[in-house]
């Protein structure tokens, strides 16, 4: 296993970044009660430890892939609070200037490739950036998230059949919540153990408990060496669970509330605080303070959402197609 | 073959691999990627012979997975190639659709002007060669609802020469539909043929009585019968549209101005189909200068059967249009 980082910076920045996620997401949740965010809003809440784990190992050139349920993994990879947040206000100044919302957010700047709300649509897109990567002699890897349910998906066989065929730089992060919207795994999956697909197609793969940002980092390391090496493509299962309902209309009769409790006196943050203080690396001074800090972004964030502007109704059809055709 | 006018005589298979193989010399992220076209040659051997030329890293087996390598080509695209993805029939890019209306075609407004996808997918079309229903649909005008994709129908050994160099200079995807029974046709190319526009519709044929609109195969149909036509003193000018989405409007309004009749003639079924959208154009936009109701020539509502004489029946033929425009022409 590669070198646990339980150095205080880092440990401190991994924590600042889940308490980001959580508090950005409960402050999302109560502005969708409050009809400021609209459509559909799919809370990331539990599984901060997945996204944020795995992507302290990418660098600014590699590829996100991510699903509807992504604001912990742009926020992660460093897009703004502000531009999600504007985002799901639908105001000119979000990310894709209002026209994808929570689902769909994108950042060409930080090479994040969306926010897409076809389960599994977004493996085939990994696979094709890819072999661009590979044809183009570029060492850069891929990384496409995907939920338990994208598994049973025709795109996900597809997927590792080609990826692994072409010995492609992917890894395919898979986060088990257990259950697909509201059906549980061992009501959508023959084989539960989604790790052992990948052998299924000559893929190296491995499970790791996705409720802890430190195994998630030291597993995804150890992918990502992998894939640079330039062995091929890498299937990853972060087994995780989502504290709050699948979106904002689920009454969650799939589930009781003792698996919930369960699940959730292992909290990612909760876990993570404990071992930092128990290793000395983290007092209440310093909690206070990252909550601060997070607590000032996350209102910023509204602040600049609720100054944003509409876009004009004249640019509705305005990037339907390209506005330079270079023919 | 007269080289002296600096003509050739070339089959349409040919002039789509000469397109293919300019493409890949002129730009090293052009790669060719689908089901058989390395090993085989292609299903319709257009692809015969590259594989030795370019090598397997850009004559591109792939898997029978649809819907996984034409999402590979959105994100080859994505990632700065300029994939050709060869899809074997337009019955199998069904089980693309979900990339290619989901990712594809909505990529670059949904990301707010993010990400364009430069994307070409060819793939065969169209009946005549007695291969039933899961292998001879014309669904290119479902296609043509979709905003965000450009759709071409080339019909002539100019159009299958020169319309892919033009594509894969688009910054956004382009379908282009091949008609299976044009792969063996010859044709005349100029020697000095190279990319062609992919906007314009186009005058094949002048004339004053009534305007025929096709597109891709159905157009030599129509042209064999304006020719008959024109022995009975009818002349009929036909228009191929060449692009079918975005349509070229202005080129056929002008010719009804002076025509004042109408036929259209497509492979499609006639309900909801790109003949009912050009219809309905005429109607908001030339209805004053009709004489007579637009008339549609379609393909018989029932999946392509087998038999050849009922595959004939099914779809437009030249005599079809031989009488559909006697009909316009009688009218009123």
């Amino acid at each position: 296993m590669t070198q646990i980082r339980l150095e205080k910076t880092h440990a401190l920045e991994q924590l600042r970044q889940m308490l980001l996620i959580r508090r950005f997401e409960e402050k999302s949740a109560e502005l969708y009660s409050a009809t400021k965010i609209r459509g559909f809003l799919h809370l990331y809440i539990g599984e901060e430890a997945v996204a944020v784990g795995v992507m302290a190992n990418l660098e600014p050139e590699d590829a996100v892939v991510a699903t509807y349920r992504e604001h912990g993994q742009a926020l992660a990879r460093g897009m703004s609070a502000n531009s999600i947040m504007a985002e799901m206000y639908g105001k000119q100044e979000g990310c894709c200037r209002g026209r994808g919302g929570s689902m769909h957010l994108f950042d060409a700047e930080k090479r994040f490739y969306g926010g897409n709300a076809i389960v599994a649509g977004g493996l085939p897109l990994a696979v094709g950036l890819g072999l661009a990567d590979k044809m183009q002699n570029r060492n850069r890897v891929t990384c496409c998230f995907f939920g338990d349910g994208a598994v049973a998906e025709g795109d996900f066989h597809e997927s590792m059949n080609l990826a692994s065929l072409w010995k492609l730089p992917v890894l395919f992060l898979c986060e088990n919540n257990l259950y697909a919207m509201g059906t549980a795994i061992c009501y959508h999956q023959a084989q539960a153990d989604i790790a052992a697909k990948g052998s299924a197609y000559g893929m190296a793969s491995a499970s790791v408990d996705g409720m802890d940002v430190v195994a998630v980092e030291t597993a995804a390391a150890e992918a990502v060496a992998y894939i640079r090496a330039g062995k091929g493509p890498y299937l990853l299962e972060c087994r995780t669970y989502r504290f709050r309902a699948h979106s904002m209309f689920d009454s969650e009769l799939y589930r009781t509330k003792e698996e919930v409790k369960e699940w959730k006196e292992r909290d990612p943050i909760v876990q993570h605080t404990s071992r930092m203080r128990e290793a000395g690396l983290l007092d209440d001074q310093d909690i206070a303070s990252l909550e601060q800090q997070v607590a000032e972004e996350v209102e910023a964030a509204v602040a600049f959402a609720e100054a944003g502007t509409d876009e004009p109704i004249e640019e509705l059809t305005r990037f339907v197609c390209s506005e330079r055709r270079v023919a | 073959m007269n080289q002296e006018q600096g003509m050739r005589t070339i089959t349409y298979r040919e002039a789509v691999k000469e397109a293919i193989r300019e493409a890949m010399q002129r730009d090293e992220r052009v790669f060719l990627m689908g089901e058989d076209v390395a090993h085989y040659g292609g299903c319709y051997a257009v692809s015969k012979g590259l594989l030795a030329e370019f090598g397997e890293e850009r004559i591109r087996d792939t898997p029978l997975c649809e819907s996984g390598f034409v999402g590979a080509g959105i994100g080859a695209a994505l990632g700065g190639m300029r994939p050709i993805v060869e899809v074997m029939t337009v019955n199998f890019s069904l089980l693309a659709l979900d990339q290619i209306v989901n990712s594809a075609a909505t990529l670059l407004h949904m990301s707010g002007g993010n990400f364009n996808v430069p994307l070409v997918i060819r793939m065969a079309t169209g009946a005549g060669k007695q291969l039933a229903a899961q292998h001879a649909h014309s669904l290119e005008g479902w296609y043509t609802h979709i905003p965000g994709i450009r759709v071409l129908a080339p019909a002539t050994v100019e159009d299958a020469r020169g319309m892919l160099w033009t594509a894969l200079q688009d910054p956004d995807p382009v379908l282009i539909f091949e008609n299976n029974t044009l792969y063996n046709m010859e044709g005349a190319l100029s020697t000095e043929s190279g990319a062609v526009d992919i906007d314009r519709a186009k005058v094949l044929r002048t004339g004053k009585d009534i305007t025929i609109i096709t597109y891709s195969a159905n157009l030599f149909k129509c042209l064999e019968a304006a020719e008959r036509l024109a022995g009975e003193g009818i002349e009929a000018e036909v228009i191929d549209l060449r692009s079918l989405r975005p349509l070229d409007d202005a080129v056929y309004l002008q010719s009804i101005k002076k025509t004042h009749r109408a036929l259209i003639v497509d492979e499609g079924w006639r309900s909801g189909s790109l003949a009912a959208e050009i219809s309905a154009r005429i109607m908001e936009q030339g209805f004053y200068d009709l004489d007579a109701p637009v008339e549609r020539l379609c393909s018989a509502e029932v999946p392509i059967p087998y038999a050849r004489h009922m595959e004939e029946a099914a779809i437009p033929q030249a005599e079809a249009v031989y009488a559909a425009v006697k009909k316009v022409v009688q009218h009123g």
